[in-house]
């Protein structure tokens, strides 16, 4: 077991005998939220843990550095980005996914911007933002935040 | 509201089960003609999977504490006009809190709109709420680690507040432009 997953399940267990010793009524009814949301997000993911079996057992390393990887160039870059503002993956998921490509020859670049436009761009809410913020602001926000993903890729490309 | 966002997640539930069922047969199918190729894609998924379950059921508890605890009526109290770094800063904590997914976040911002909130703290709100959401970080930190995790979210933080402030300025501008052409 890895640092990470100890330090995750340690401060999820310490916000919960908060929570408990704080308010034991609402602390049940946040352990059936998460019980909920838990069931819900599992069928996705062995949907997306079936999917990087195929993709890491399938797919030769050759050709996944090819597209995604250092030597795609910039157009590698703008295809992943594409991918993630319009795929509507959910962000908890994306992750493994990432890390899966990252493993079998994606750049650090395409990693980075692949999840940044993944989460922060919305082509299937985009109708949604702009019925309440207003067309300025939401395409503003969707358009600008395209170039920070790929702005955020470059530079983690450079120092990682 | 509520029952609209009941319906989204039902609709949600039912395409996971689709496209489960997609990669499913199709697995099934590739395994079946390259037999030689089971013992790669089943460790593989596995071991992703076993990664997955041990880190999901902490984060739907702290998905699940944040959403009773902190209800969505706090989040617009603290969201009003306050201007400059106290104002970006609270922006910044209030969608970076669990509290659900992002088109519950659209209606939040418009009201907060209405109320004279600044354009700039809204568009640091929805932005904190798509991609600096605790869990999420929590996630990165278990797949692709410490470093890449830090990094990526100093240059989203400090490039957020730039895009903020950068659409308000811009908003502002063409209201003058506006204005100023109306006979």
């Amino acid at each position: 077991m890895n640092m990470a997953t100890v330090i995750i399940n340690v401060f999820a267990l310490g916000c919960l005998i908060f929570a408990f010793i704080k308010d034991r009524t609402k602390t049940r009814m946040a352990l059936v939220i998460a019980l909920r949301s838990f069931v819900r997000i599992l069928p996705m993911v062995v949907a997306i843990v079936i999917f990087i079996g195929l993709l890491l057992g399938f797919v030769p390393k050759s050709v996944i550095s090819e597209i995604v990887g250092e030597q795609a160039g910039f157009k590698g870059i703008l295809v992943v980005a594409i991918l993630g503002a319009i795929l509507h993956i959910p962000s908890l998921i994306s992750f493994p996914l990432a890390s899966s490509l990252l493993e079998s020859g994606a750049s650090v670049t395409a990693v980075a911007v692949f999840i940044t436009t993944l989460t922060m761009i919305g082509v299937v809410t985009l109708p949604l933002e702009i019925r309440e913020l207003g067309k300025k602001i939401a395409l503003l926000r969707n358009g600008m935040s395209f170039v920070i993903a790929i702005v955020i890729g470059l530079i983690m490309g450079r120092i990682l | 509201m509520k029952k609209a966002l009941r319906e989204g997640q039902r609709k949600d539930t039912m395409t996971d089960l689709v496209f489960l069922g997609f990669v499913s047969i199709v697995a099934i199918v590739l395994l079946s003609i390259f037999p030689d190729r089971r013992g790669v894609v089943i460790t593989t998924s596995w071991g992703f999977f076993v990664e997955m379950i041990s880190i999901l059921p902490a984060v739907m508890v702290l998905i699940g504490i944040f959403a009773v605890f902190v209800p969505k009526e706090i989040v617009v109290r603290y969201l009003g006009k306050d201007a400059g770094i106290k104002g970006i800063f609270l922006a910044m904590i209030m969608g970076a809190l669990p509290t659900g997914p992002l088109y519950i976040a659209f209606p939040i911002a418009s009201v907060l709109l209405k109320k004279g909130a600044r354009v700039s703290n809204i568009v640091i709100f929805l932005s904190a709420w798509s991609c600096i959401k605790i869990p999420q970080e929590l996630v990165e930190l278990e797949f692709l680690g410490f470093k890449f995790m830090l990094v990526r979210l100093i240059l989203t933080i400090g490039l957020v507040i730039l895009m903020g402030l950068t659409i308000e300025w811009m908003i502002g501008m063409w209201k003058k432009i506006e204005v100023n052409s109306k006979p």
